[in-house]
């Protein structure tokens, strides 16, 4: 399905995953490590903690969308379920935080699996269009079980992460936290598409056919790679209700979805940096954006049809294109 | 069994199917004749109903109605124009991704315009109601059930016996085959486009004395109809009349007798179930393909 998609781009499928080297990584998360330092307030330290938040997110959904090319259109809707299990876990059952960043992604997995088993084995668009009513379901949950979530005033007195006695809750430890999460899903990220299953994933996304012909278990995989996506996501959720101690449900609206699939596709879908570039865009342009505040989702829209419909490769591929054309190292 | 509040609610249920049925068409539409799911459809649903709150002031409410009508099938057939048909050529997945941008876009250019006040305006009867076997029905209930059997019956007509309709089928069905014979699938789509905002649009133009319009309501109607659409079978005209109907009348009936509070998902449990039970929809032909 996504072979038109991607086939407009002339790189070879090896040389696209060569930005995935692990120097620039390691590189790049060194340099990340300096923000809490020199961030002028604790606004800012905490705007990084929520940037390595939405890298999860739009990161799980460019490996769903870009390199399997399937549609997830309820990545908030995981989100809150991530972020609504471990605050409800630790507001209300007194569990320990950390307790609940496990609990959250294998819950968002099963979730996945139930909508995935029926419907990825359908070829075409159903898992979008599953995961479109999965969104609103799981919406309409969180505002109507007010005995557990707390209703439309939102789930209040989440407590914040604590290590040895520290307490992660000020901003610039829960960066460091956020930071190893997302450097370590980047790292997975890279060492998955660098394998023989991420090849795999890549002609399953190719064609579907023929990739089952080269003996790729194309149920298997995509089914695998959607309770993955989908339980990254709920990591971020978990992250994002012990750093705000509060989750609310408009926060992970199906509006929110469709929000995510934009950053993802602007950033670059299928390329190892999509996701971080589509995090950053996500995370600043709002900033950026604040006195012309209304003006955002028509910047947003116009650059959905833009880079999808001119520069499949978004972001990244622009930069990848720039890197190349000075003769340096991608 | 046959008590007032029964068929009080069967009456609403089958009025906001109405509705639903007509979105449902335009989606079917654009499915058949790209192959991709238009996220723009509910937004023209919106424009519908808040470009007629425009007009109101200046002519009576019919006018109104028929003027949004009008001035959304124009955006239907600028967004073809503008941005599909240059893309036209692209794989449905990236069609539909398209359209997300173009949802969002229209939405936003309507909030910029227009504000963001729900806007409303009096039904076609005015705020008048009759008695139905002691029932107590609004009349813009009955002209939406009106509205939707009559524009139902044109669309069979226009799809199934005439000389455009045909050639639009032909269009959907094999776009090269349909070339030869001198039909031309750039044509094709665009009156695509213009049709399904048109069922759009109407259906916003007559729903917003009901319920309400403003800027962020479009997604929300667009996707229980595309709930219908599929219950009754993706891409099928009749599948949309009876999913629309069928999903109006149990999402009234279990908001009135079950829950109010969980109304608003049943549509799309409905959605999860049928695509798991039978992905083609009841009136779909078994051609879903298994990997």
């Amino acid at each position: 399905m996504l072979s038109k998609f991607k086939g407009s781009s002339k790189t070879p499928a090896v040389a696209r995953s060569a930005g995935a080297s692990l120097r620039v990584l390691g590189l790049t998360w060194l340099i990340l490590a300096v923000w809490p330092l020199v961030a002028p307030n604790d606004y800012l330290v905490s705007l990084g903690g929520t940037f390595f938040i939405n890298l999860l997110l739009v990161l799980s959904l460019n490996l769903l969308v870009g390199y399997a090319g399937q549609v997830s259109l309820a990545h908030a809707g995981f989100f809150g379920l991530g972020a609504y299990t471990s605050g409800v876990l630790s507001a209300s059952l007194g569990w320990s935080p950390w307790a609940g960043l496990a609990a959250a992604p294998v819950l968002c997995a099963l979730v996945a699996l139930f909508v995935g088993i029926p419907t990825l084995r359908l070829r075409g668009h159903y898992l979008a269009m599953a995961t479109l009513g999965l969104n609103a379901i799981l919406s309409v949950l969180f505002v109507g079980l007010v005995g557990i979530t707390g209703g439309p005033n939102g789930l209040i007195g989440v407590p914040s992460f604590t290590l040895a006695g520290w307490d992660l809750g000020v901003p610039a430890a829960f960066f460091f936290l956020a930071w190893t999460v997302a450097g370590l899903a980047m790292l997975g990220l890279r060492n998955l598409v660098q394998a023989r299953a991420g090849r795999g994933l890549r002609a399953l996304a190719a064609s579907d056919i023929a990739a089952a012909c080269m003996g790729v278990p194309v149920l298997r995989y995509k089914l695998t790679v959607f309770a993955l996506s989908a339980a990254l996501a709920g990591v971020a959720g978990s992250l994002y209700v012990h750093q705000n101690n509060y989750a609310s449900p408009e926060t992970f609206s199906f509006f929110n979805s469709v929000l995510l699939l934009v950053m993802a596709a602007i950033g670059g879908l299928g390329r190892y940096w999509g996701g971080f570039l589509g995090a950053l865009l996500f995370t600043a342009l709002p900033e950026l954006m604040r006195s012309i505040h209304d003006a955002e989702l028509l910047v947003f829209g116009v650059a959905m049809i833009v880079v999808v419909g001119y520069l499949p490769a978004g972001l990244a591929g622009l930069l990848d294109n720039r890197i190349k054309r000075r003769g340096g190292q991608p | 069994m046959l008590d007032a509040q029964f068929i009080q609610l069967l009456l609403a249920g089958l009025g906001t199917g109405g509705i639903y049925a007509m979105i449902a068409v335009g989606f079917n539409i654009i499915f058949k004749s790209t192959g991709a799911l238009n996220f723009a459809q509910g937004e023209w649903v919106m424009m519908g109903g808040l470009f007629a709150a425009v007009a109101v002031s200046e002519m009576p409410v019919w006018q109104a109605c028929l003027l949004a009508t009008a001035a959304v099938t124009l955006v239907g057939w600028l967004s073809d124009r503008i941005v599909i048909r240059p893309l036209r050529n692209h794989a449905p997945l990236t069609l539909t991704l398209v359209s997300v941008g173009l949802a969002i876009a229209s939405k936003s250019l309507v909030m910029l315009t227009l504000g963001k006040n729900p806007q409303g305006y009096p039904g076609l009867s005015g705020a008048r109601k009759f008695e139905v076997l002691g029932a107590h029905v609004d009349a813009q209930t009955l002209w939406i059930l009106a509205i939707t059997v009559v524009l139902m019956l044109l669309t069979h007509v226009f799809f199934a016996h005439t000389r455009y309709g045909t050639a639009l089928r032909a269009a959907c069905a094999n776009p090269e085959a349909a070339a030869l014979v001198g039909i031309s699938h750039r044509g094709a789509i665009a009156a695509s486009f213009a049709l399904a905002a048109l069922y759009g649009g109407l259906a916003g133009a007559i729903i917003t004395p009901m319920t309400l319009m403003s800027y962020d309501s479009g997604a929300m109607l667009g996707f229980k109809a595309f709930s219908a659409a599929m219950l009754g079978g993706l891409g099928n005209l009749y599948g949309a009349l009876l999913g629309g109907l069928l999903l109006g009348v149990l999402e009234t009936s279990i908001g009135g007798y079950l829950t109010t509070q969980f109304k608003d998902g049943v549509a799309f449990l409905v959605l999860l179930l049928i695509l798991t039970v039978r992905p083609q929809g009841i009136l779909g032909r078994p051609d879903v393909v298994k990997v």
